[in-house]
Formats: C-alpha cells, sequence, structure tokens
C-alpha cells in the first residue's frame, strides 16, 4: 500500500513549496516519505517537477506512477499522463487550462482565484495542499500548525495561508474526499524531513567544522546555504570564494591553522581544484572536499545526476599522494560517514574527498533523528610533551604520520609546510634520499587508511544466486530493486560501497565466487566502480547496468535488466 | 623582549650571488626584530619563486603553497586565528600573473595582511621569461621580439580596487624597506608593497643601477589623498617615487565577520551539546 504524487509545473511555480510543505506535515503526522525533485537549469519556465511518495516504513526510493498528479500547466499533464494510475486524480486550474473530455479524473481547483480571494496569488500553492490533503483524507490541522511555524511574526500570513488552504480543501472535498487510503503511520517518534545537503552541512557544523570557502555550483550549493546560514549563531566562517582555486587554498591555510575546513562543490570546480588538492597531499594538511557529482563532461547537466568522477576523485591530482574517497548512500549513513570523513582527514593529515551527487544532494526522506554523540571531533593534534622539540613537521614515523601541531599555540616552536620536495622540518629539498623517505611515508598513510575503510554493506538474501554490487546514492533504489527480484522469486542480493577508496576487497573476493550472476550498477556510461575492482582485485562483475541520462535509476528498470538477463 | 634580526635568519639560501632578494630578506628580518613579535605569532605564506623561497629563510611559521596561491591560504588562515600576522611574500608573476584573481578579490576582501611583493619584472625562478610587470620591449627567450603588451601597474590597480595601504620601495634602500614593512605589517588590512627588487641573472634592463639612478621620495603629506596617490603610481620611467602612497584604513574581511569578535576560532571550545539542536528545524 502506497501512494505516489508528482508535482509538475514551469520553474518558478513553487513546486518545492508545496511539496515542502506537504512532506513535512506528512511526516509530522507520522507517514515514511520520499521526495525528490527533476529540474532544469533555468530559473522559469521549462517543465520542473516533483515526486513525493508515501509507503509504510520509509520508502527508498521514487517509482513512476502517479496516484495524484498536481499539474500546475497543461504540459505537466500530458508528459505524465502515461503513468497516471487508472484510480489517479488530477488537480489543476480550470482557469488555465481544461483536461480533454475523455479524461474523467480531473479535480478541478481555481488555485489562482481561490488564492486571490486568501489575499494573494502567491498562496496558490497553499491552495494545492489543501486539495491534495481531502484527496488524501487528511484533516488540516497539521499544515496549519506548520504554516504557523513558517510565518509566525508576519502580520496576517497565518490567516491568510490558512483561508487559502481551507479553500482548496472545501473546493476538491466535492469532488474526491479520501478517495486514497494512506499506507500506515510509522509508530516509532518523531522522525526528520530532511535532504541529502542539509545532512550534510549539519554533520560538518556539528563535526566541528569552522570553515567553508566554496564557489557556488550546483548541486552542491545546498551545502553553502546550509552552513552560511548557521554562521551567525556558531563558530564558523563561510566565505564564497573568487574561484575554486582560492576555495580549495583558502580551506587549506585555514585547516594548516587549525581549524577543521571544508570545501564543497561539483565535477568542474573539482577540476580547477586538483593542484591544491595535490598541495593538500604534500603538505599534509587536512581536508574534507565534498563533490556532489552532476553529469559531465564540461558544464553537462547542471541540475541532473550522475557517478561520473569516481575515478577522477580517485586520481586527480598530479603526482601520487594518500587520500580516501568516501560515499553518501543514505541520509541515515551520511551524517556519520561525513563526519568520518573529517575524523580520517585529521588523523591521517591528508585530503579526504567525499562524493554526494544531484540524486542524494536533493532527496527528502523522513528519517530517525541522528544520534550526535557518535560525532567524532579530535583534531589528533599533539599536546605539550607530546612532541620532541624542535618541532619538526615531518618526522619520520612508523605509520607517515607525524605529530602536528599548530602555528602560534607554542611558544619557540614555528610550523613549516612546503608544496616543495622538503625535508622532515619543511625546508625545501633536492636530495634524492630525503625524497624517497619522504614519498614512502606519505604513502605509508595508504595502509592505515585502507584499514579504517568499513566493508560494502550487504542486503538481501544470505545465499544470493544474484549479487548487484554498487555504490554511493544508488543505495536506496538497489535496496527496492533486491527486495522485488526477491519477491519475483530470484534469489538476490546487493553490496554497496560507501568507503570507496581505498577499496575494501574481503567481503566482494568472499562473495563473487559464491553467486551465479554479477552486476554492478552505477548511473554512469562505464562502470567505473567496476573497472576499479578490476584494477584492484583483478575481479570481473559479470555484468553491468548503466545509466548516464542524467536521471536517477527507477527500481523497475534494474528489476527489468536482471529478469531480461536471466 | 628583546629580539634580534639575527635569530629571524635560517636556512641556507639558494639566491644567486648580487640577487636583491638578501636585502629584502635582511629587512624583513630587522623589521620583525623591531617591532618584537615573536617567531612562532608569524606566518609567512608564498607561492612559488625565487621570492617565494621566503619562508625557508626566515624562521616563522610557513606555509609555501602553490604557484600564484599565496593569497588565499593566508585569509583561511586569518580566519582561523586573527591572533597570528600574516605576511605574504612572493615574486611579481606569483602574486600579479598566476594569483591575478585573488589578487584583485583579496583588495576587495582586505583580510589584514601584509603583503610583500618582489617585483624584479621577470620570471627568475623559470629563467627569464616575461612577467605581467616586464617593460615593453624586453627580449626574452619567449619574448624573442620583445614584450609588446603593456605592464600591469600594481599599484594603480589596487588603488582603483580600494586598496587602503599601497607603498613601492626598493631593494637597494634597506631603511626604507624595513619601515614601509613595518608600517604595512602594523596596517590593519591589506597592505601592498611592491618592491622593485633587481635579478641579476635574468633582467638586463631593470639593473640595480637603472633603478637607483631613478627611484626617489616624494613629499607626501596626506596619505588620505587618493587622486595624489593615483599619481604616483602612474610615475614610472626616469623617475620612480617611493614611499607610502595611500593609506586609509577600511573595515577588514575579520571585522566584518561578527563571528570572529572575541577569542580566535582555533581556541574556542567546541560544544557537542549544543549541537544535537541543529535537527530541531528538521522536524
Ligand atoms: C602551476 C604552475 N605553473 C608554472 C609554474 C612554474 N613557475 C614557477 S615560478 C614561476 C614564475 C616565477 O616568477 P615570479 O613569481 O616573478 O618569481 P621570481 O622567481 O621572479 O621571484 C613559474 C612560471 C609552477 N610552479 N606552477
Ligand atoms: S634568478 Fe634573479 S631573482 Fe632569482 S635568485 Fe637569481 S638574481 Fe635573484
Ligand atoms: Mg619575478
Amino acid at each position: 500500500m502506497e501512494l505516489n504524487l508528482l508535482i509538475g509545473g514551469a520553474a518558478g511555480q513553487g513546486m518545492e513549496t508545496i511539496m515542502n510543505l506537504l512532506g513535512k506535515s506528512l511526516v509530522r503526522e507520522g507517514f515514511g516519505i520520499i521526495y525528490s525533485k527533476d529540474y532544469m537549469s533555468r530559473v522559469r519556465g521549462g517543465h520542473n517537477f516533483s515526486r513525493l511518495r508515501i509507503a509504510p516504513g520509509t520508502p527508498w526510493s521514487n517509482v513512476e506512477t502517479v496516484d495524484i498528479l498536481v499539474a500546475l500547466n497543461e504540459e505537466t499533464y500530458f508528459l505524465h499522463r502515461e503513468n497516471l494510475a487508472p484510480s489517479a486524480r488530477i488537480i489543476y486550474d480550470p482557469q488555465d487550462f481544461n483536461l480533454p473530455e475523455q479524461e474523467s479524473r480531473g479535480v478541478p481547483v481555481e488555485l489562482k482565484s481561490l488564492a486571490e480571494e486568501a489575499g494573494g496569488k502567491v498562496m496558490a500553492n497553499t491552495v494545492a495542499v489543501g486539495a491534495l490533503l481531502v484527496l488524501m483524507g487528511l484533516e488540516t490541522n497539521t499544515v496549519e500548525s506548520l504554516l504557523e511555524d513558517t510565518f509566525a511574526g508576519k502580520e496576517g500570513a497565518v490567516e491568510k495561508n490558512i483561508a487559502a488552504l481551507q479553500s482548496g480543501y472545501d473546493a476538491a472535498a466535492s469532488y474526491c474526499s479520501a478517495c486514497f487510503t494512506l499506507p500506515p503511520r510509522n509508530e516509532s517518534g518523531k522522525k526528520l524531513f530532511i535532504d541529502g545537503n542539509q545532512v550534510l552541512g549539519m554533520s560538518a557544523l556539528a563535526s566541528g567544522c569552522r570553515f567553508l570557502s566554496a564557489y557556488p555550483m550546483t548541486p552542491s550549493t545546498g551545502v553553502m546555504n546550509y552552513l552560511a546560514a548557521k554562521s551567525t549563531d556558531y563558530p564558523l566562517v563561510v566565505e564564497q570564494a573568487e574561484d575554486e582555486v582560492a576555495a580549495i587554498n583558502m580551506a587549506l591555510g585555514a585547516a594548516y591553522t587549525g581549524v577543521r575546513s571544508l570545501t564543497c562543490t561539483s565535477g568542474g570546480g573539482f577540476s580547477l581544484m586538483v593542484e591544491g588538492l595535490s598541495l593538500a597531499g604534500m603538505t599534509e594538511t587536512p581536508l574534507v572536499i565534498i563533490v556532489a557529482m552532476r553529469p559531465g563532461p564540461a558544464t553537462g547537466f547542471p541540475t541532473r545526476t550522475e557517478q561520473g568522477d569516481l575515478n577522477f576523485v580517485i586520481h586527480g591530482g598530479h603526482g601520487e599522494f594518500p587520500r580516501a574517497v568516501l560515499s553518501a548512500t543514505s541520509q541515515e549513513d551520511a551524517f556519520y560517514r561525513l563526519n568520518k570523513a573529517f575524523a580520517l582527514a585529521d588523523r591521517y593529515q591528508t585530503p579526504v574527498i567525499f562524493l554526494s551527487d544531484q540524486n542524494f544532494a536533493d532527496t527528502h526522506r523522513s528519517v530517525e533523528p541522528f544520534d550526535f554523540s557518535r560525532l567524532n571531533y579530535d583534531l589528533a593534534l599533539a599536546g605539550e610533551g607530546e612532541f620532541e622539540k624542535p618541532y619538526k613537521r615531518y618526522r619520520a614515523s612508523k605509520n607517515g604520520v607525524s605529530p602536528r601541531i599548530l602555528p602560534g599555540e607554542h611558544a619557540g616552536e614555528v610550523v613549516l609546510i612546503d608544496s616543495d620536495e622538503h625535508d622532515e622540518q619543511g625546508n625545501i629539498t633536492e636530495s634524492a634520499e630525503v625524497r624517497r623517505m619522504m614519498a614512502e611515508k606519505r604513502m605509508r598513510k595508504l595502509q592505515g587508511l585502507a584499514e579504517e575503510m568499513d566493508e560494502p554493506d550487504l542486503y538481501g538474501d544470505p545465499h544470493p544466486e544474484v549479487l548487484l554490487v554498487g555504490w554511493g546514492s544508488n543505495y536506496g533504489v538497489l535496496r527496492e530493486a533486491v527486495d522485488a527480484l526477491s519477491e519475483a522469486g530470484i534469489k538476490t542480493a546487493m553490496l554497496h560501497y560507501s568507503d570507496i577508496y581505498p577499496l575494501p576487497v574481503q567481503r566482494l573476493q568472499e562473495l563473487l565466487g559464491e553467486v551465479k550472476k554479477s552486476y554492478c550498477v552505477e548511473n554512469n556510461a562505464t562502470g567505473q566502480l567496476a573497472g576499479l575492482i578490476r584494477r584492484e582485485t583483478g575481479l570481473q562483475i559479470g555484468g553491468l547496468i548503466l545509466k548516464y541520462d542524467g536521471r536517477p535509476f527507477l527500481p523497475r528498470e534494474i528489476v527489468e535488466e536482471v529478469e531480461n538477463d536471466l | 623582549m628583546t629580539c634580534k634580526a639575527e635569530d629571524y635568519l635560517t636556512g641556507k639560501t639558494a639566491w644567486c650571488p648580487g640577487c636583491g632578494n638578501f636585502a629584502i630578506r635582511k629587512a624583513l628580518a630587522e623589521a620583525l626584530a623591531e617591532l618584537e613579535i615573536p617567531s612562532h605569532e608569524i606566518i609567512i605564506f608564498s607561492g612559488i619563486g625565487q621570492a617565494a623561497k621566503m619562508p625557508h629563510y626566515i624562521k616563522t611559521n610557513g606555509f609555501n603553497g602553490l604557484h600564484g596561491r599565496a593569497l588565499p591560504p593566508a585569509v583561511g588562515s586569518r580566519a582561523a586565528n586573527k591572533e597570528l600576522k600574516v605576511i605574504v611574500e612572493s615574486g611579481d608573476g606569483d602574486s600579479y600573473g598566476e594569483g591575478g584573481n585573488h589578487f584583485i578579490h583579496n583588495i576587495r576582501r582586505n583580510p589584514d595582511i601584509a603583503h610583500f611583493v618582489h617585483n624584479n619584472q621577470v620570471y627568475g625562478l623559470t629563467k627569464g621569461q616575461a612577467s605581467p610587470t616586464s617593460d615593453p620591449g624586453m627580449q626574452t627567450g619567449v619574448q624573442v621580439t620583445g614584450v609588446s603588451i603593456p605592464p600591469l601597474n600594481p599599484l594603480s590597480l589596487a588603488l582603483t580596487m580600494g586598496s587602503g595601504f599601497i607603498a613601492r620601495s626598493f631593494s637597494g634602500e634597506k631603511e626604507h624597506l624595513k619601515e614601509t614593512m613595518k608600517e604595512a605589517i602594523n596596517f590593519p588590512g591589506y597592505a601592498l608593497v611592491d618592491i622593485l627588487q633587481p635579478c641579476v641573472s635574468f633582467n638586463k634592463v631593470n639593473t640595480f643601477g637603472w633603478y637607483k639612478q631613478r627611484v626617489y621620495y616624494p613629499e607626501i603629506e596626506d596619505h588620505y589623498d587618493w587622486n595624489n596617490a593615483m599619481a604616483l603610481t602612474r610615475q614610472w620611467g626616469d623617475r620612480i617615487p617611493l614611499g607610502i602612497f595611500y593609506k586609509s584604513p577600511r573595515m577588514t574581511f575579520e571585522s566584518s565577520q561578527l563571528v570572529l569578535e572575541g577569542e580566535p576560532l582555533v581556541r574556542r571550545p567546541f560544544d557537542p551539546s549544543r549541537m544535537a539542536s541543529l535537527q530541531d528545524e528538521f522536524y
């Protein structure tokens, strides 16, 4: 039992407002939801839409079926007509357009006129929410209290919006009241309604991040927005850099001086950052870089999704230096994993890349509150008495990590870091011997990092015949695909990577020989994880299920590919 | 506390004998000693080039970063710990060419940084190609028929961008250089000192003698006089003025960041208990 909503219109028509209001109130009422956006790279016009799915527990992925369509323009109806369920309903404004005669599922609501009557055209979206509520058989009170929270202090706004909400509710009631049955509400406590970028921003702040420098680039900008909004209340500086080169170098300066630092970008910006990435590796400066992928090459599809930069972030930057690459799989996991990225960066004094993508960044889900006590905020510095004097920044050590102190914190001791090859003190050198020693010291850190990597998550049949291998934001859709295939009688499991580099190999090596058929499922055209696995282990994943049209996978697409192949 | 200039000198220099950088290094050490700033309370940021080797030769904290990228990490550092004195020391190619965008935008940002540009009008480290400040006509292995585009005027540019401290000095006038450095270090905000520096190996046009003959000290009565400063920054050729042409503090990067009021970020205790409430807005 589930319900799927789709709201579509031109950019600027406020689909997001409707979804945020509705989504949050559904979560407050105890429903499990996922809400994701499909939008064009423009501010006005075009066709944008959002999907919201309500299902038992918390749904992991959206699907194509539409039970309630809110068509803010005529195009939306025609574009999504095919996916309407037989019992679907279509909310539309008859003053804007009419549905074809043979279409009997319409629920005409004069969104704009009713909004104007309530006090202003901008509230057409609130009218639509009212109509949606009555169709789903819900009362208006939760949305009302949300409107009170949202518009508190704004003269008259609460009353007007509540009037708009009620008018939409009443207008739709005569056509279809409670004509859909909602899935059961979740029993357990309050849930959060939060998107991927917000999870990352919150995790960064709670991890003790005190400096973010970035240059806006979709789909990473949400992290910057989140943190900027907090920078007036928390000890945090958010600086919009003049370019990505400045962004990463600023963050390195702040990190060197002693605060947890972050930069975020997408592929194009990361291209500009790679010299700085290499500098972080050479100077052994901790830094976390969030790379929110979108389809490339070049400007690509700015507002869409892809997993095309895995190879790039593993190999980007000249020279050889240690790094870790972690990825965002689900909101639940990413909160803790980004914290791990900070902890690793500090512990190993090297850059850590956290891979996200548009699909993760812009998708809201209802999730359990996070346990903040699990977070690490230890900069792993050497205190007074824990380092030899005179201090040498790059003192030789067994695991490659040298005791780190901060400039200015220990009288008489100075901290020198250098992008040239350097000796233990940090001074530029041409010595072949020192070079060898330093290169080995740096690369030894990779062994430590490898031991810190989590094995991929195993979900599904304990003795699978089919194994789906994935990474990053495909976690949810793969879970749904595993469930669907299992239900269809195919013993299926998934092996899903969150920590990707250095690649953890044990679980994969154990499983791959046991299964009849394996597939790597990736949002790219070449199967980059499959390639990494082959390079690191010599193992060949049986097949590739790839999607690179800029849209996230739907569970059905994966299920069909497997079924057709078997 | 008495600080001696020698205490700030360290390392074995790798510059050509006769290079103007030696005098700049000495002036800097003397300036730091006279200002009595302990080594560990200073960070020198640099890029790549001959000038940019300075962090290896002066005993302070040092961040010898990437070519053209000395300013950005210096800004990040100011945010993290505003109690440390920050000096950026780099060449003309580094500061005005590869790092041109950072130069422009940090004048706007106005962090409390003293920026000392060793302007030898040439790319020294890469063996003598034209720099953004090379005089037209200068022939090099790359500019084989001579530099054909007009030079970048860093001081005029900085002035038009709103820089609050603009000065020119010369490695051959060490006292002046030292005093100018001291003022720049003490100036609240971005302070640019363009230092004429002979490169004996690769700039055969703008030699020590060439500069020495031309430099003079104009009478500057009013350091707030923007038009007078602009006129001085535009003098080049037969006579080259030295001095602090403009000095007028304005809102700094640090003071515009309200969160930086009080203890430096690096020393603020982390309060995890304040964090869990971050998720309240998502209920
Ligand atoms: C990204 C990058 N490009 C090019 C270089 C090569 N390079 C090193 S120093 C330099 C020019 C230095 O000129 P300047 O900044 O004027 O310093 P000088 O040696 O004259 O003091 C160049 C082109 C480099 N190190 N990094
Ligand atoms: S090449 Fe020029 S700038 Fe470099 S050390 Fe020699 S004289 Fe000085
Ligand atoms: Mg030069």
